[in-house]
């Protein structure tokens, strides 16, 4: 995936490094993607400072107002205002909080937080000191996945360069490989404890996190727009966006188009205009999966015109999630493509509650028979109750978003489902294709 | 006043005591493990959940407060994807 | 007053063995149409608190029976010039019971696994407590003692032997049961 989205970097560098050409081609200015061409690599602090001047100081009576009045929602996939979040920890801060830059980007396809923390390293330090700020942290903790190389290279670098240069104490936690590791209670149990599995305690991160500190976990891509919002404003941060949230968002485009690739979009943009930007798809397009393995599948019908914004997409009943756009091209079985993904998410599980050992691996044995074409009688009938008896009862919402995912790909694939549980496939190969 | 019972999934280990007492506010999935019935459990069956907390083997039975009840059930009525907690954390 | 002791202990080893089979019954999730679990559960919890009573007796009695002249000596381990080890092992698995069944009153504010720990030392406590009773018994050589001993010892054998088979249906060894998926 990073190779692809390096790829898809460098194959717009290559249509010249302008600003203009990195973003939405209808000609806005991108924002967390601005800066030198990615070819180049890593921005340095030099080059940091001397695009964006110094980070201003600020007092959480300033910041926080004005973060809620940006409408900055959160990009790690629940879309929670921010604003809300940071007045919530704040609140509790009389210890001296934690601020965790969450970069586990454990989501395989994804590929927005490890750009990002390898190629503006310092826009997300920023972004974590600004939110210490604003909640009285004493900490920054950057939690950066392991298995991305470059990302924990370049964001260890950053923090080296600017040592001691900052009022809060910055450091570097590599992410041990797994789907889950990137959730809030896991990344606070892996601080504590060295073990990246979700807790079901009842208070908390942001009451009770790492070492008992009241801790905001926040990712490295809303922390790389609070940077922006410090320094420029909300009104400023407001001017973008085509519809009812405002502001800009890393996206990730997978699947048969022909540069796919992390992209920064305006909120509302459409579809349509995202696969223009990705330069077209290469082959018919069957389905797409939207917001990533916690978001769910979509029928290509009225899709197109769908604007790419929380609301629009809630109303629609999909969500934002990741940002991943996932095409799955029209010759590849939607029943396949949906068991590789539950197979995978239930390989993730942390085995810790019943209902997800168990009940998600009940589901996986039986869509991986109904994908083979070699159903037993009553798998598609366990698959439907199975999928709602799973949600909400594990410690973390894995099953829950697993669980959606199915539903999603049995309404979206109905009619391949019901061919392959009368033992017949219209399709060839399996998988979400290549991207 | 009112408390919600909440079981602890991590330590619960599917022995199914808690819906043999209490079998109008808990039932068992196809694995065994609980369904807890959402929302304030009626006063008539506050004795025999206290029972049930007392004979759980792992103590993953609770009654508390229903604002501290720890689970998605109580966010189902949200749209569905504001309502997941994401593994990109914030 | 002897026969009170020995009374007294003989029911108290009875009652014992009937908390450890019970307390092994539990965990094995054992249960019958019309015998839910729950009831095996409360039944250990309720059978372990009676026979705290009887130990009481037997080791109240012991203390202050003029005849044999033990005197608190008896409670603390290998301190009475009486039988001085078979004694003293009584005292150590009087406190090991006591510990047991102390952590398990507080389990709420103990927590699981603190309290886990301390249950295993069931497994030294009831033969530390069979020990003693043949050692000190005036009358263990008798038929009906061995009857009684040695279906004790059975029953605790019978039920270890099933908790050590069913130790692969706990949840985590059902979960490493399950068919492994590949990531592809």
């Amino acid at each position: 995936m990073l190779a692809t989205a390096t790829t898809a970097m460098k194959s717009t560098a290559n249509a010249g490094t302008s600003a203009a050409n990195r973003g939405a081609r209808a000609g806005f200015e991108p924002r967390l993607l601005a800066g030198p061409s990615f070819d180049a690599g890593p921005e340095s602090w030099e080059q940091h400072r001397a695009r964006l001047g110094d980070l201003p100081a600020a007092s959480p009576s300033r910041i926080i107002p004005s973060i809620e009045r940006s409408g900055l929602i959160g990009r790690g996939g629940a879309g929670f205002p921010v604003g809300r979040k940071w007045r919530s920890v704040a609140e509790r801060s009389g210890r001296g909080a934690v601020v965790v830059a969450n970069g586990a980007e454990g989501e395989p396809r994804s590929a927005k937080d490890r750009d990002l923390m390898h190629l503006r390293p310092h826009l997300i330090i920023d972004g974590g000191l600004t939110a210490a700020q604003a909640i009285g942290a004493e900490d920054l903790v950057v939690y950066a996945g392991s298995e991305h190389g470059d990302a924990v290279r370049s964001m260890s670098r950053a923090i080296a360069e600017r040592a001691g240069r900052d009022p809060v104490a910055v450091r570097l936690v590599e992410a041990p490989r797994g789907y889950v590791s990137g959730e809030s209670t896991a990344v606070v149990h892996y601080l504590n404890a060295a073990d990246a599995r979700p807790t079901s305690t009842v208070e908390r991160p942001f009451e009770r996190g790492v070492g008992s500190r009241p801790t905001l976990v926040q990712n490295v891509e809303t922390l790389a727009h609070a940077a922006l919002i410090a320094r420029f404003g909300d009104a400023w941060f407001r001017e973008a966006g085509r519809g009812r949230t405002r502001g800009t968002a890393l996206v990730t485009v997978s699947g048969p188009v022909r540069t796919p690739g992390v992209r920064e979009i305006e909120y509302g943009v459409t579809l349509a205009e995202l696969l223009a930007i990705s330069d077209g798809a290469t082959a018919e397009v069957g389905a797409v999966l939207v917001g990533g393995y916690f978001g769910g599948w979509a029928s290509t019908q009225g899709l197109w015109e769908l604007p790419l914004d929380p609301l629009d997409l809630a109303e629609a009943g999909l969500g934002f999630g990741c940002g991943l756009i996932g095409l799955l091209d029209a010759e590849l079985c939607g029943v396949q493509a949906t068991e590789r993904i539950v197979r995978y998410m239930a390989a993730e599980s942390a085995r810790q509650c019943g209902p997800c050992i168990f009940g998600l691996g009940a589901i996986a044995t039986a869509l991986e028979r109904l994908a083979a074409c070699r159903p037993a009688r009553d798998d598609l009938e366990n698959l439907t109750r199975w999928s709602t008896q799973i949600v909400g009862r594990g410690a973390c919402h894995h099953p829950d978003g697993a669980a959606a995912l199915l539903t999603s790909g049995l309404r979206v694939f109905r009619d391949e489902f019901d061919r392959h549980h009368r033992a017949r496939c219209a399709h060839r190969v399996a998988g979400l294709g290549e991207g | 006043m009112g408390l919600s019972l909440q079981v602890d999934p991590v330590r619960c280990e599917g022995f199914g005591m808690c819906a043999e007492l209490l079998p109008e506010a808990i039932e068992l999935d196809d694995w065994g493990y609980p369904i807890v019935r959402e929302g304030i459990l009626p006063e008539h069956l506050r004795e025999l959940a206290e029972r049930a907390v007392e004979v759980c083997p792992v103590l993953a039975l609770r009654l508390v407060s229903p604002e501290r009840v720890r689970s998605t059930l109580q966010t189902r009525s949200l749209a569905p994807h504001t309502a997941l907690r994401s593994h990109g954390g914030g | 007053m002897w026969y009170a002791t020995r009374g007294a202990g003989i029911v108290s080893l009875i009652l014992l063995t009937g908390v450890v089979c019970l307390g092994i019954l539990t965990s094995v999730r054992w249960q019958r149409a019309g015998w839910p679990r729950f009831l095996t559960a409360q039944l250990h919890q309720s059978i372990s608190l009676l026979s705290l009573v009887f130990l009481t007796i037997h080791i109240v009695v012991a203390v202050v029976d003029p005849y044999t002249s033990l005197g608190l000596a008896a409670i603390v381990p290998f301190a009475s010039g009486y039988r001085t080890i078979w004694l003293g092992l009584g005292a150590v698995a009087l406190y090991l019971i006591l510990a047991i069944i102390g952590t398990s009153l507080i389990r709420g504010w103990l927590g699981h696994r603190a309290w886990r720990i301390v249950h295993w030392l069931t497994y030294a406590a009831w033969p530390i407590a069979l020990v003693h009773g043949i050692g000190t018994g005036s009358d263990s050589g008798a038929i009906w003692a061995w009857l009684l001993n040695g279906t004790c010892v059975a029953a605790v054998l019978a039920a270890t032997a099933w908790r050590v088979g069913y130790a692969d249906s706990s949840q985590a060894e059902r979960a490493r049961a399950l068919p492994v998926l590949e990531r592809r």
